[in-house]
């Protein structure tokens, strides 16, 4: 009992700063308008994605860099590459913190709609039309940066799924690469009867983009509307039939679904790398992943054929963007290095380096001749593609494996496929409404 | 043999009463009645800081419209009363996500706690060196970080190169496939991996018993669980509170396991858990406003769990 008389003093002193700490009281919403200025010199900052072998990238964006640096003396780059798994963490800690946030980010495609809800992607519209090479892109591709009809970026590279099949096993059987999706079917059937160690075609039940195909081929669509206003399409009667197609894939004729339900995209790749599989529907990006598993030299690609034969099942345009933020002080810099990084000379040595298909027509054209592999790719961006809706909502809907959920609810026999897709459509409409 | 329990609560009125007369009767010391809040002040500031502050935020973010766009300047935060909480007492899936949820927990709890007093019990009365090997294994469980847990009984359970499948002849047997054996696989895990604390807290309090106690007991015949009945468990009850509350806590809120094993929430999400679901919504989803309603009401689940346990357990004339 010797402190009272003093202790009061600094424990009001200490509790006054507690006090005045906590007056913060609001959650924290940051700036995230436009800055206004528009500097011609200093530091751009950018950020692309870390690549598993990333340095082919870094020599084709240090050339990039190097020719900036050029035209635009007293002004400088410095570019980050930031790891995949965490980019959604360190995009939005950058909109969030507009004076730690780079200039120019590369995004993956789907994410698109949802940032610019965010407040974070700047409005490049004039500049992109004003942008010779722009005229030449896809139209898929320009759809993947486009928002209530304003342009948000520009494409970086695509990437599209197509049907891998082991030349092998096909030849051992004496079978033909599967000419529509009913075909596929039955001869997956007999793969796997005639050797059942495999899997006819390796299926997944969270393994969205490669079931999409098949709901689209059959005339189905994720959800129809625009420019702000969705409306679900997977309750329509060709939507279901194409999500009976997919998932009658599930079963011991099969992919047994106690084994299959719960695979991803990656199983159904490490299925058919590791000689599991006689099919699977894979992207060009997955070249390198079959290249080094064991069945290197005994595989061949095809496009994903449609519902009817001689067409192609359309393909889910994947793919990553590159866009200037809002919060820049150096837009002008900004969209110029946007512009080089995304341009048809970038592309073309892009795709030499790493494989990532050009978002140019023509370009891509070209890189199909010197590269025979991904022929089956180009054949399947050339049939015509599809996007998952350019709304806000679709991060929701994706985050919150609304489809995923669906296909596993059938492959368990949980639910029948109407009751499957109804249940998916509301879930999607509930999304869509929420976000206006 | 209930013996022990009766004296505590015999003694309890006389000790109330003498507390009443020190405030009412003798005189008021120098520092009056500020004097404990004072020594209390800066347990207080830091809990307020560590505690207080972040549930307020917490409570007053789900009263809120507070997703990424709101976070990063592109739309205004609104106020949302009560919107939040409706939203998601509407959603199906949070109420057969809390059900599940409630119901594994309860099954991790006793699971842990058996396992881990049943182990103490043992610790006692084998010799010094399967002591230190159950303790070292014990603790080497303790130590596993849970993600790395998880991942190697995934692996030991895997369907096409687990040896577990191999050793009990399963062949290609799905463990994650069917929902309650998914469940009950995570289960397994959670109990491994939260058992030693239990057994170490208990094996403790055990050591603490006066020989003589188990001693009679012994020389009245008492089998092991009767002993273990009659004379541990009601002179262990406050170790056990505790270690029943901390895991009621714990299992409840079990996230990496479920993540992990079942690839966040097993086959179209029969294996959610309520922690992974306010993940997908606040996280995944950008939904904080909603995740933190999910969050209050754990928040408060958990608190009216803890009280009523508490309260029972005065009811019986135990004090914490």
């Amino acid at each position: 009992m010797k402190l009272p008389a003093r202790l009061p003093a600094r424990l009001a002193v200490f509790l006054a700063a507690a006090a005045l700490s906590a007056t913060a009281c609001a959650p924290q919403t940051s700036g995230g308008s436009a800055s206004g200025a528009d500097e011609k010199t200093g530091t751009l900052r950018v950020w692309l994605f870390q690549e598993v072998n990333n340095r082919p990238k870094e020599k084709v964006v240090d050339s990039v860099l190097a020719g900036f640096r050029k035209d635009h003396k007293g002004a400088d780059v410095s570019v980050e590459y930031i790891p995949v798994e965490t980019r959604a963490e360190r995009i939005k800690a950058a909109f969030n913190d507009p004076k730690s946030a780079p200039d120019v980010i590369e995004f993956g495609n789907t994410d698109t709609a949802g940032y610019v809800k965010d407040g974070g992607l700047a409005d490049v519209t004039a500049d992109f039309d004003a942008w010779n090479e722009a005229k030449d892109a896809d139209p898929t591709a320009r759809q993947s940066v486009t928002v209530d009809g304003k342009v948000y970026g520009a494409p970086y590279f695509v990437g599209v799924r197509a049907l891998y099949y082991r030349t092998d096993v096909f030849g051992d059987l004496g079978l033909k690469p599967p000419a529509t999706l009913g075909e596929l079917a039955a001869t997956a059937r007999e793969v796997r009867s005639a050797r059942p160690d495999l899997y006819g075609i390796a299926v997944g039940g969270a393994y969205t983009y490669g079931a999409l195909p098949f709901l689209w081929a059959h005339g189905g669509a994720l959800a129809t509307g625009k420019d702000g206003s969705y409306a679900s399409g997977l309750d329509t009667p060709a939507a279901r039939k194409g999500i009976q197609a997919y998932t009658s894939l599930f079963g011991d004729d099969n992919c047994p679904a106690a084994k299959c339900a719960g695979m991803g995209g990656n199983d159904t790749v490490t299925a058919f790398a590791s000689g599991k599989a006689a099919m699977a529907i894979a992207g060009d990006f997955s070249h390198q992943a079959v290249e080094s598993g064991s069945v290197k030299g005994k595989y061949a690609v095809v496009p994903l054929p449609g519902a009817k034969a001689g067409t192609i099942a359309p393909a889910f345009a994947g793919g990553n963007n590159i866009g200037v933020l809002k919060g820049t002080s150096h837009r002008t810099l900004a969209v110029d290095l946007m512009k080089r990084l995304a341009a048809k000379k970038t592309q073309g040595e892009l795709f030499d380096a790493m494989g990532f298909l050009p978002t140019f027509t023509d370009v891509r054209q070209q890189a199909a001749e010197r590269e025979p592999f991904v022929k089956p790719f180009v054949q399947t961006l050339a049939s015509g593609t599809e996007f998952v809706p350019a709304s806000p909502a679709w991060a929701q809907i994706d985050a919150s494996l609304v489809l995923p959920t669906m296909y596993q609810e059938i492959v368990s026999g949980r639910k029948d496929v109407a009751t499957a897709s109804e249940d998916a459509a509301k879930k999607m409409n509930d999304a869509f409404g929420s976000v206006g | 043999m209930t013996a022990p329990a009766t004296p505590v609560a015999a003694d309890r009125p006389p000790v109330r009463a003498a507390r009443g007369g020190a405030v009412h009767g003798t005189p008021r010391r120098r520092g009056g009645r500020a004097t404990p809040w004072i020594y209390l002040a800066p347990a207080l500031v830091v809990l307020g800081g560590l505690l207080v502050y972040p549930v307020y935020q917490l409570g007053l973010i789900s009263f809120l419209e507070y997703t990424q766009a709101q976070v990063s300047g592109g739309e205004p935060t609104t106020f949302q009363g009560l919107g939040n909480y409706a939203t998601l007492f509407r959603d199906e899936e949070f109420w057969r996500v809390l059900l599940a949820t409630l119901l594994f927990a309860a099954a991790c709890v006793l699971g842990t706690l058996a396992v881990g007093c049943a182990l103490a019990v043992l610790l006692t009365r084998v010799r010094a060196l399967p002591r230190l090997a159950l303790m070292l294994a014990g603790l080497g469980a303790w130590a596993t970080p849970a993600v790395t847990g998880s991942t190697v009984w995934l692996l030991l359970f895997d369907a096409d190169f687990g040896p577990v499948n191999r050793v009990l002849g399963l062949g290609d047997h799905s463990w994650t496939y069917g929902r309650y054996s998914a469940f009950l696989f995570v289960l397994l895990e959670v109990v491994w991996c939260s058992f030693p604390f239990v057994m170490v807290t208990v094996y403790a309090g055990i050591r603490a018993v006066p020989a003589e106690v188990l001693e009679a007991a012994a020389l009245d015949g008492a089998s092991p669980w009767r002993v273990w009945r009659s004379v541990l468990a009601p002179m262990l009850r406050p170790i056990l509170v505790v270690v029943t509350i901390q895991s009621v806590i714990w299992d409840f809120k079990v996230f990496t396991q479920i993540y992990v094993m079942t690839g966040g929430g097993g086959i179209a999400g029969q294996n959610l858990v309520l922690n992974v679901y306010a993940y997908q919504k606040a996280f995944a989803s950008s939904q904080y406003s909603l995740g933190a309603a999910i969050g209050v009401v754990m928040l408060l689940i958990l608190l009216a769990v803890t009280l009523v346990y508490l309260r029972l357990l005065r009811r019986q004339g135990e004090e914490l």
